[in-house]
């Protein structure tokens, strides 16, 4: 026998052995919950500063004004942008754009100063972004190389808590779950924001998308 | 494809003898004598525990349904469990159809060769790695050793124990039995170029270990993770992290491979919405963990294009034949019950002497890997690194009852091996606790009721310094399954006050049984 056909027949020995009576599982936690915009949006505010994101709010008409402002701030001269990305978004950005490829080495990806993506889901209760490798948002080595990722939120895309973020993901695709930028507490416990991840996360919440 | 079930089920074997790191070297109360002369040890552990406590219970004091979620975990797990064979079958079907490869192995060895095998065929010397318990259990990183394949640890914990040919002595903190100025000596000795004006600052150091690993992300080209979850609906497996050490492995690297048991499986990918509010919370106190990566098999033109994913047995079969035991497969690897746990507080993790520490560890470990009576097995006595005090119980995100579990595998031991157990228990907790108090007397006398009751489920005669008190009377044994509703119950109540009025605080341990 191979070890497959071993492994599942222990499996139902165990199980023939042990009989274990079918389960229902209640799902009595809270779940579909709706929150007003201004309590999720206060809520989402309130954890991203609890995390060390910076947080910015704006509107969709100064979308790129409030990016370029950010990335001036951030001392930022290249930008890598996903290819599917919004290109009006940073019609006000003055210095080099780098649309991402495929097959661009991960450790070019370094030489960029910071990256600027959509996301496709964002939870306020946890401060999570969800990212999915739309197009908006591009493969994931792009949001994990550079050392500044600044992301758009729109509050539409805000839900109250986990449950409800996780049904609107598509379970294939890549997906990737972002609360603050990395952090290690290895070292006798003490916090220490930027490990291997960008060390600076920004946050653009657009409130009327 | 399934194979049907035929003739007589049989016991499905443990992890077999000497393989992996699921055996220490030492019975409990001696590692633990040991680690007790180790005040910084214990200094770095009470402060480290201490703070993940407080930490864990503000964040689950904040959500109103944190017993509806525990409980819903917990029938989740329970039911992958009785689901097994075919949520397998499905997660290795959908995996296979999203590009990824699936392989089966029966113990850590064939587990190791498994992936040497898969490693050399890239033709790399070297792999990353990522934090994972499974390939610690299997001893993974000295096979490739042997091998002449290099294995880089890449969370920073596990690097520094990597560095210092340590140990791991926590679930999540693996070096949490170190201090700054331990870890600044390390990395002068070990990481090669390192500033020899380091500090013993934690935000330098960790950018000391950024800067020397960034370099083996970006060049090595294959990566070896564990999984937290996998998703037997979609083929979905998920690594929850914080540093990003993580994702660097499972992104961009050409291939990885994956070492999950296979209890880690889920029915559903809803399901993750249970488990990503349980864990992080539960593990280290935070709302959510920085990052967590969910992959479905290849996806062309984004992360690794060679996936390979190992479903491993290595006793969770036979833990899973145990009609009490089997609650222990339900771990998510929180930590949790070790830092509630008093024992591991004053002892760490080395002195369990398995991959798995704490109080999961000492059901847990014997689970996989037995106990064997004749080779005077360190595992026979994990199940007395306790005073059954019910705290882990309490903390544990899917509700696994440790001390039940605990009981009943003491009394497994003690009707195979015919030994003293409750002489077992009591320089256990003697060596731990140091002076026995009210309250160890008192929990005493529970525990050692189920195990020194005989078939009539009466306890008649109990060893000192509790024997006087039950010749005059027989006490019935808390019924198996059921001892932390017999500790809860008025008849448990009566017993154990009786037994603490009988036996004041300032008892002393019998000195023989120290
Ligand atoms: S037994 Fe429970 S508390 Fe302990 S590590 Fe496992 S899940 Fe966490």
């Amino acid at each position: 026998m191979n070890a497959r056909e071993t492994v599942l027949g222990r499996v139902r020995d165990a199980l023939a052995l042990a009989p274990r009576p079918a389960v229902a599982v209640s799902r009595d936690y809270r779940r579909g919950r709706g929150l007003p915009d201004p309590e999720r949006l206060d809520l989402l505010v309130d954890r991203l500063v609890d995390y060390k994101a910076q947080v910015r709010t704006c509107t969709a008409t100064e979308t790129s004004a409030t990016l370029a402002e950010m990335l001036a701030g951030l001392g930022a001269r290249r930008v890598g942008i996903p290819a599917g990305l919004d290109r009006t978004w940073l019609s006000d950005w003055t210095g080099d754009l780098v649309e991402d490829r495929p097959d661009v080495p991960a450790p070019s990806l370094a030489e960029l100063d910071a990256v600027v993506t959509a996301s496709a889901v964002t939870c306020a209760e946890t401060g999570t972004i969800f990212l999915d490798g739309s197009h908006d948002q591009g493969r994931r080595a792009l949001t994990l190389v550079p050392d500044v990722h600044v992301c758009v939120v729109d509050l539409s895309q805000v839900t109250a808590g986990i449950p409800e973020a996780m049904e609107r993901l598509v379970p294939e695709r890549p997906t990737t779950l972002i609360s603050g930028p990395s952090a290690t507490s290895d070292i006798e416990l003490e916090r220490v924001e930027g490990v291997h991840g960008p060390r600076t996360l920004v946050v653009v919440i657009r409130t009327d998308r | 494809m399934s194979s049907t079930f035929l003739g007589m089920p049989a016991a499905p074997p443990r992890s077999p003898y000497g393989a992996g790191n699921l055996r220490g070297e030492r019975t409990f109360p001696e590692a633990a004598a040991h680690e007790l002369g180790n005040d910084q040890l214990r200094a770095n552990l009470h402060r480290a525990t201490r703070t993940i406590r407080a930490k864990r219970l503000a964040v689950t004091a904040e959500l109103p349904d944190w017993e509806e979620l525990r409980a819903a975990g917990a029938a989740v797990k329970n039911e992958a469990m009785g689901r097994l064979p075919e949520l397998l079958e499905q997660l290795e079907a959908k995996v296979t159809e999203a590009g990824g490869t699936v392989h089966w192995a029966r113990d850590a060895a064939e587990a190791n060769a498994l992936v040497t095998e898969l490693v050399a065929a890239t033709g790399s010397r070297e792999v990353i790695k990522v934090k994972s318990m499974a390939t610690q259990e299997i001893g993974l990183n000295e096979h490739l050793e042997s091998q002449g394949i290099t294995a880089h640890e890449t969370d920073l914990a596990e690097l520094i124990v990597q560095l210092a040919d340590d140990r791991p002595s926590h679930i999540l903190v693996p070096a949490i039995h170190r201090n700054r100025e331990e870890i600044r000596r390390i990395f002068l000795e070990r990481i090669p170029g390192v500033d020899p004006g380091l500090d013993s600052v934690p935000a330098e150091l960790a950018a000391a270990a950024r800067a020397y690993l960034r370099e083996k992300f970006m060049s090595v080209p294959v990566a070896v993770s564990g999984a937290n979850f996998g998703i037997a609906e979609t083929g979905t497996l998920s690594v929850v992290e914080s540093e990003g050490n993580g994702r660097m492995c499972l992104t961009l690297p050409r291939t990885l491979i994956t070492v999950m048991g296979i209890e880690k499986v889920l029915p559903r990918y809803a399901d993750l919405e249970v488990f990503l509010q349980l864990l992080p919370r539960s593990s280290t106190g935070e709302r959510m963990n920085p990052y967590t990566t969910l992959w479905t098999g290849v996806t062309p033109g984004d992360g690794p294009q060679d996936f390979h994913l190992v479903l491993l047995d290595n006793g969770r079969t036979a833990a899973l034949a145990d009609p009490i035991g089997r609650e222990a497969l339900n771990c998510i690897r929180c930590s949790a019950c070790l830092n509630v746990c008093p024992v591991y507080e004053r002892v760490g993790g080395h002195a369990y002497g398995s991959t798995y520490p704490g109080p999961i560890g000492a059901v847990l470990t014997p689970q996989l890997a037995g106990t064997h009576a004749a080779k005077n097995d360190p595992n026979a006595s994990l199940p007395y690194a306790s005073t059954l005090c019910g705290a882990c119980y309490d903390a544990c995100p899917v509700k696994i009852d440790i001390p039940s579990l605990l009981v009943e595998l003491r009394h497994q031991t003690t009707e195979r091996t015919g030994r003293s157990a409750e002489r077992l228990a009591m320089k256990a907790a003697a060596a731990v606790m140091g002076r026995p108090k009210l309250y160890t007397t008192a929990q005493r006398a529970a525990a050692i009721g189920r195990i020194a009751a005989g078939r009539d489920g009466k306890i008649s005669h109990l060893p000192p310094p509790l024997g006087g008190w039950t010749e005059s009377r027989d006490i019935t044994a808390p019924p198996r399954r059921t001892f932390r509703a017999w500790y809860a119950s008025q008849e448990g109540r009566d017993a154990l006050a009786a037994a603490a009025a009988e036996h004041p605080a300032d008892t002393e341990m019998p000195e023989e049984e120290r």
